[in-house]
């Protein structure tokens, strides 16, 4: 199992029966392939839609039935749509029970850089301010690490999303909580140490004793 | 409402206007219009749209043909030419988060002088806007937006210029039909009146202005 699923199995795992879950772009995406059998959730696609389903078969498309990245999708029954002021005011008032959004930075504190390298990557924030400012929860998936470097830092150097905390990180080798304002290591991946955990940290992390093995 | 050419609703429009341009990744977007604007060469145009979708597609041509100064938009990432002419200074962008955009074109169309969201509290949104604590929590004051033209994409319009949308294709359109000075309308199909009923018309007739004829172009 690569990285990216054992985190999109692990995220799948938070969401709840009739949970409005928004998925962002990359490894959330995949947390729609691994939803536990017998659960229900509506899916939102803040282009418009709550119910999103599969992609069409092959010559089913229809141009007007997109996700928000402009690929064909389809409606599950009982989906609605709806305008973008309807589809934000469901975003920031508070009506989205879960959002999965992919992270730059995560620091110790649960604050998230998520839209912005500056000077190299910036190709404006889209909805992820809204999500991060309004889900009811907010949970980041992303590599622990990348090219060596830890994601999980103590203070962000890139421009914040939010001056919100996020409530919940998972990643290839942990999931990291944030309770009173400090991250906690909860759980690691199987066959994962807590000291490579460590290692591979930058943030001071809390780290209790009663630590499990992440559930995929 | 008056029923138009392509050709005769584009040319209403000057070189350097401001133009609200619905549509989301290009899906839903007035595309026959912007094909018209560049082949009518309008060029220092100042654009209001969610994205740049990507290269030849939607509003990603205005882009190629070199005719956009200023955009207003909250994604252009997939648009890597539009990226270029941002960083190379080329054309002035202001990218805000995609409910701030969306609340704030709603309140220039209701006569709202703007709003109090808490998005971009505390980041790089918040420089050089007040923040106003509302019942001991942190908002800013983002102001109403509002354009010389809107272009607007339906999927029913009907004779008098009543507006339904399909899917998600709606996205940003009725609420930019709201927006501006002169509304310009592509529909897929123009159908008598009645087809739409009442409570299935979502743009109401007097906010058309323009209506281009010949759907199938």
């Amino acid at each position: 199992m690569d990285a990216q699923e054992i985190i999109a199995r692990r995220v799948a795992r938070e969401l709840r029966n009739g949970d409005l879950v928004n998925l962002g772009i990359g490894i959330p995406t995949l947390v729609a392939n691994y939803v536990p059998a017998g659960l229900s959730v509506f899916f939102q696609s803040e282009n418009g839609l709550i119910g999103t389903g599969p992609i069409p078969e092959q010559g089913l498309e229809h141009p007007l039935l997109t996700d928000a990245g402009g690929r064909p999708i389809s409606a599950l029954p009982g989906a609605s749509t709806f305008d973008s002021a309807m589809s934000f005011g469901l975003i920031r008032g508070g009506h989205v029970d879960v959002t999965v959004l992919g992270g730059l930075q995560v620091d110790a504190h649960g604050l998230l850089a998520n839209w912005m390298i500056p000077g190299k990557m910036v190709p404006g924030m889209g909805g992820a301010m809204d999500l991060v400012s309004g889900a009811k929860r907010v949970i980041v998936a992303m590599q622990h690490a990348a090219k060596g470097k830890s994601k999980i830092v103590a203070k962000c150097t890139l421009p914040l999303t939010s001056a919100r905390p996020v409530q919940l990180v998972v990643t290839d080798m942990a999931v990291i909580g944030f309770p009173d304002g400090k991250a906690t290591l909860l759980e690691i991946a199987p066959g994962i140490s807590v000291g490579e955990v460590m290692a591979m940290t930058d943030a001071e992390l809390v780290v209790p004793d009663d630590i499990r093995e992440m559930k995929i | 409402m008056r029923a138009v050419s392509i050709e005769e609703a584009v040319a209403m429009i000057p070189a350097g206007a401001s133009i609200m341009v619905g549509g989301f990744m290009g899906v839903g977007a007035p595309w026959r219009l912007l094909d018209e604007l560049v082949r009518q060469q309008k060029a220092g145009l100042s654009i209001i749209s969610n994205d740049a979708a990507l290269p030849g597609k939607g509003v990603g041509k205005l882009f190629d043909a070199d005719l956009v100064s200023r955009l207003t938009a909250t994604h252009i990432g997939l648009n890597p030419k539009v990226q270029q002419q941002m960083l190379a200074k080329q054309i002035a962008v202001d990218l805000i988060p995609q409910g701030t955009f969306v609340e704030r074109i709603r309140a220039g169309g209701c006569g709202l002088g703007g709003v109090l969201t808490p998005t971009g509290v505390g980041t790089l949104v918040a420089e050089g806007k007040r923040e106003i604590e509302v019942d001991g929590k942190p908002f800013l004051l983002e102001t109403a937006l509002r354009a010389q033209f809107a272009l607007v994409h339906a999927f029913l319009a009907d004779y008098l210029g009543n507006l339904s949308y399909a899917l998600t294709a709606r996205n940003f359109n009725p609420v930019m039909a709201m927006a501006a000075d002169t509304v310009i309308v592509t529909a897929e199909h123009i159908v008598p009146v009645g087809v739409i009923a009442p409570d299935h018309v979502v743009t109401p007739a007097p906010l058309v202005d323009y209506l281009i004829t010949n759907p199938n172009g």
